[in-house]
């Protein structure tokens, strides 16, 4: 049975910090098909649309009958556990300081064989194989592996050490809300105060405003306030002297929203604050706490993990009535794929956050559905326990990822209505 | 060739008989900028950015880019900034005459008032009493109001927001119209961001100082400081703004010049 | 004469240089013109970025017929099958079937890495970093299913290594105890440190020619009575738990008119104790899942009732890459050509070599065999 996660000791000052290791991160263009599902949390591998056969590993014909018409689609994740080996050594340096590590051979109900990290409360198969249930996350390479989980929940799953490596997860963990004063700010602190986080660095972009619900939580023993204008390049310097070394997880909930398209105005200022904020704010952020990040991204049993940047679905198709907002968001999004290739090396995740529109304030004449805050950080807290990369957030955020799947033309005219 | 007077200034100077008053606060991104209703636009806070420090971005020099309103820190109102002074001429800092750049300053020192109420309005009768203590506010003077805004430490402090908005000391709606009527001044300076008190926009008209000074193609200081520095009467003031193109104001460095002793 | 090139652990030397000494001792030592050798077959894992064509202007050969086996364990009875229907239909009179590679510091890593697709993707992301987890799966699940245990596989690995101090180029020189194989240290569960072969460099090599030319050049020869050969093979097998010779292995019979009982010795690809037993097994030897029992109930030492792997194999010799899949057949070459010195199996007559190889994914793919018998002895 797993043990619950221990709260970590504090760190030795004068001992080296180990540095950030990655398992094996090659794979052919076929397999990333697994790394897009496993990025938004899905199970799916290639089926034969000829002879319906399931493929593992990912191929370019059907293994059966040599077709070439294979598409991914989601499966039966249940399996049967039939061989079971333990590993105590490894040439991999990334492996080498994470043993001993569990791998088996997986027969899948729907075919394939495959080879996965066992969870550590799946049975040992005996005579006949363990039930077990298949799920695909990304590691700490970003690329997409199969873990064995136990065909039923077991109490502390998430705690074993083995999908710690391929989640998020905000316990224990210190966490910035870069905008600690917003509704959005405000409910992401609490969600990850829910989750077990240590702390929350709870950004204070306007001090000279009051807020009486972020007075409230920072008078939470967990929470610490720290002024952070992310438009403000010593601002957001001097914050990261201070507690760079300590951000686990950084959540980017800076945020500028305004309607206006672009014809509409006659200049581009609510543009350039956008973008100031929305991009340049982020692109700053990164520089000052990447590198800290990065150099955490093995210390301890909470070391750096992610970086989420909320954004909107809007990043992926613009919002005519707001376009000068949904173009700072399109750059966003473009600035965080560079992040995420820049991150990588050391295995912090960036996790973008694509909801539809959100109940606050500039958002007041949307009509509904609109995602409570609340609901948006529960989504968040959720994304990064489960190692999501890429989450959409509410039922138009979904609705949008899949009209932009079918016919992304249809999208444009339709939101340019 | 340097006329007498000027030479004499210069001596004065060099030798400490006049004394150099920096009334202006340093340009940085803490400082803080008015904060308008969300929906109108909004003043862009000081920001800057290094483009090299002797590095490979350039070895041998060291420099910066920077942005701002023209109404950010320390800062000069042309009369184009109000609506009242849409249409006088030379009402823009580049058309403005220089002559206006120097004038003389009266010190109105309400900084007592202004620590029991944040609101505190000057009025006629306040100015009255000044004057007998002090003397007639002379001609084209700058009326500056010394209310230690200055010395407060944070923006919040400074800002002083509400839920009902800022406050902060100001002119009263009538006392503007009668300094510009009965004495004829330069100008108004305050210490606080604005020249109009932080609730003006309940006086009647709102924002009076704006109004009425800008509308009489008069003039405004704002975010002063060391007034505390500066007797009563007899400081002078040199405040040139930037030429910027049809410009409604600018941030520029306020000097006081006053006898030393 | 069968050449072995004398194993190192390490080399500095490219993969060139151990198969340009296997080559020029072969024709050295059959008293041949380097001209003569009209056919090569390479097998080699480092001998990149050449194949065996830039091995061919590197070596200042023209052959007529040229292969090349990437079929690792499998390559030496590979090679041989293909060698012989070169020279039987006369497209080359004279092969050198060569198999070689270097071992650098890093040689391991990068071979490794570039081993297969399937193994990228699907098996080196889960941290072995080689197949030693592959093979610790295999024998989880044979070990479950039929029974075997440690000291099963240990009996093998020790008389390996009984026989193994016979060989002068053997690089284990210690002897090994029941012991000391169980108290090893762990490797991936339930693979132990004398479980796994150790990774050198080295070279071995053999020429294949019709009867008649080995008498005329007055050479000791070895006559090929059959061979099989078998890739991917039981695909749905859910683990491998036998491999491509079971599927053929009375056809090996058949055609060389013999029985298990006839053969006398048997040299298998032993990359790990477990392929050992299956290779019992599917060569007839015993029934599938019996291969326990066959072992505790004979001894595999070059004087046993069932002399087995009696140059030591791999796990005592060393696996030098590619070569490692002709260990066996220039050991049976040299039993049956009366010149194996002091691993001589008295009145060897009738051979096995078995080979296997290519973990691409979860299993071996490739596999094949051969009956050998004495032709001409030194």
């Amino acid at each position: 049975m797993t043990e619950p996660l221990l709260k970590p000791r504090k760190k030795n000052p004068v001992e080296r910090t180990r540095l950030a290791t990655r398992p094996p991160g090659a794979r052919s263009r076929t397999a990333l098909g697994l790394t897009r599902a496993a990025a938004e949390g899905r199970f799916e591998l290639q089926v034969c649309a000829d002879c319906g056969s399931v493929q593992y590993p990912p191929r370019e014909v059907c293994g059966y009958c040599l077709s070439e018409h294979l598409a991914w689609k989601p499966v039966d994740n249940r399996g049967e556990l039939i061989a079971l080996s333990t590993l105590r050594h490894s040439n991999d340096l990334y492996f080498r300081e994470r043993l001993p590590w569990r791998v088996g051979t997986v027969k899948m109900t729907a075919g394939p064989v495959v080879v996965a990290h066992i969870h550590e409360d799946c049975a040992a198969p005996e005579g006949t194989g363990v039930p077990v249930r298949l799920t695909l996350k990304l590691d700490r390479s970003g690329q997409a592996v199969l873990h064995a989980l136990p065909a039923k929940d077991t109490p502390n799953m998430n705690d074993a050490a083995q999908m710690r490596e391929s989640t998020c997860d905000p316990k224990f963990r210190r966490v910035l809300v870069t905008d600690g004063k917003s509704a959005m700010g405000l409910a992401t602190a609490r969600a990850m105060l829910d989750a077990g986080a240590a702390t929350i660095f709870l950004g204070d972009p306007s001090s000279w405003k009051t807020v009486a619900a972020f007075d409230k939580l920072a008078a939470d023993p967990r929470v610490q306030v720290v002024e952070l204008d992310v438009t403000d390049t010593d601002s957001v310097d001097r914050v990261a002297a201070s507690i760079g070394g300590k951000v686990e997880i950084l959540v980017n909930t800076a945020s500028h929203l305004r309607d206006g398209g672009i014809l509409g105005r006659k200049d581009v200022i609510l543009a350039r604050d956008a973008m100031e904020v929305n991009v340049l704010g982020l692109m700053r952020l990164a520089q000052a706490f990447g590198p800290g990040m990065c150099f955490r991204a093995a210390d301890g049993s909470n070391h750096a993990v992610a970086w989420v940047n909320v954004l909107s679905i809007h990043a992926l198709a613009a919002l005519p009535s707001r376009g000068a907002w949904s173009a700072s968001m399109a750059a966003a999004l473009s600035a965080s794929q560079t992040l995420r290739a820049e991150l990588r090396g050391a295995g912090v995740r960036v996790v973008n956050v694509f909801p539809g529109p959100i109940e606050e304030d500039w958002e007041q004449l949307t009509p509904p559905p609109k995602l409570a805050p609340a609901a948006v950080a529960k989504a968040i807290v959720k994304g990064l326990q489960d190692g999501i990369e890429d989450l959409y957030v509410g039922d138009i955020a979904e609705e949008i990822r899949e009209r932009l799947r079918d016919n992304h033309k249809a999208v444009e005219r339709e939101l340019g209505q | 060739m340097s006329t007498p007077v000027l030479t004499q200034f210069l001596n004065e100077l060099l030798n400490g008989r006049l004394k150099m008053v920096d009334l202006t606060q340093t340009l940085s991104p803490e400082f803080p900028t008015i904060v308008l209703p969300p929906e109108f636009g909004q003043a862009w806070p000081f920001r800057i950015e290094e483009i090299s420090r002797y590095d490979e971005r350039g070895p041998a020099w060291y420099w910066n880019n920077f942005s701002m309103s023209e109404h950010t820190g320390t800062h000069f109102d042309a009369p184009a900034h109000w609506i009242s002074g849409k249409d006088l001429p030379d009402n823009t800092v580049d058309s403005m005459p220089v002559e206006n750049f120097i004038a003389a300053a009266c010190v109105i020192d309400v900084s007592k008032e202004a620590a029991e109420n944040a609101d505190f309005l000057l009025t006629i009768d306040y100015v009255k009493a000044w004057e007998e203590k002090h003397g007639r506010i002379p001609e084209r003077s700058w009326v500056l109001l010394r209310t230690d805004w200055s010395k407060r430490a944070t923006p919040k402090e400074y800002l002083n927001m509400a839920e009902d908005g800022a406050h902060s000391p100001g002119p009263d709606a009538e006392v503007v119209p009668w300094l510009i009527r009965e004495r004829n001044v330069h100008g108004f300076g305050t210490e606080s961001v604005g020249t109009d008190a932080g609730q003006a926009h309940h006086l009647n008209p709102p924002y009076p100082c704006h109004y009425f000074m800008h509308g009489n193609n008069r003039y405004g200081l704002q975010c002063l400081t060391n007034l505390d520095q500066l007797p009563p009467q007899g400081a002078l003031i040199f405040a040139a703004p930037l030429k910027i193109r049809n410009g409604s104001g600018s941030p520029l460095r306020v000097l006081a010049l006053t006898p030393s002793a | 004469m069968p050449v072995t090139v004398p194993y190192a652990r390490y080399s500095s030397r490219s993969a060139h240089w151990w198969l340009g000494r296997a080559l020029g001792e072969l024709i050295r030592g059959a008293g041949l013109a380097k001209t003569d050798v009209d056919g090569v077959c390479v097998s080699s894992f480092t001998l990149g970025p050449d194949t065996a064509v830039g091995l061919m202007q590197h070596l200042g050969m023209s052959p007529r017929w040229l292969d090349h086996i990437p079929m690792g364990g499998a390559s030496g009875v590979v090679a041989l099958r293909r060698a012989a229907r070169a020279v039987q239909a006369g497209d080359a009179e004279v092969i050198a079937c060569i198999a070689g590679d270097t071992n650098q510091v890093d040689s391991f890593r990068n071979t490794v890495s570039q081993f297969s697709r399937f193994a990228q993707d699907a098996v080196y992301p889960y941290g072995a970093g080689g197949p030693n987890a592959s093979f610790a799966l295999l024998t989880d699940y044979y070990m479950r299913h039929y029974g075997a245990t440690r000291e099963d596989f240990g009996k093998l690995c020790v008389a390996q290594r009984d026989n193994a101090l016979n060989n002068p180029h053997a690089l284990m020189k210690k002897p090994l105890t029941l012991q000391q194989y169980m108290d090893a240290r762990p490797i991936t569960d339930p693979i132990h440190l004398f479980d796994c072969v150790m990774p050198c460099a080295g070279a071995e090599g053999y020429l294949v020619m019709t009867e008649d030319r080995a008498r005329a050049l007055q050479l000791p020869f070895v006559r090929i009575r059959s061979t099989i050969e078998r890739h991917n093979a039981f695909p749905d097998d859910p683990i491998q738990f036998r491999g491509g010779w079971a599927m053929d292995k009375d056809a090996l019979y058949a055609h060389a008119g013999t029985a298990p009982e006839d053969i006398d010795f048997l040299e298998t690809y032993d990359d790990y104790p477990v392929i050992n037993m299956m290779q019992f097994e599917d060569l007839g030897f015993c029934a599938k899942g019996e291969a326990s029992a066959f072992v505790r109930q004979h001894r595999f030492t070059i004087d046993g009732d069932f002399p087995f792997n009696t140059s030591g194999g791999q796990l005592s010799v060393g696996q030098a890459g590619a070569a490692g899949g002709y260990l066996g057949l220039v050991q049976a070459l040299r039993q049956l050509t009366g010149t194996a010195a002091a691993t001589q199996v008295a009145k060897a007559r009738l051979g096995m070599v078995s080979g296997f190889g290519m973990i691409n994914y979860d299993r071996g793919l490739c596999s094949g065999a051969a009956i050998l018998e004495r032709g001409a002895s030194a």
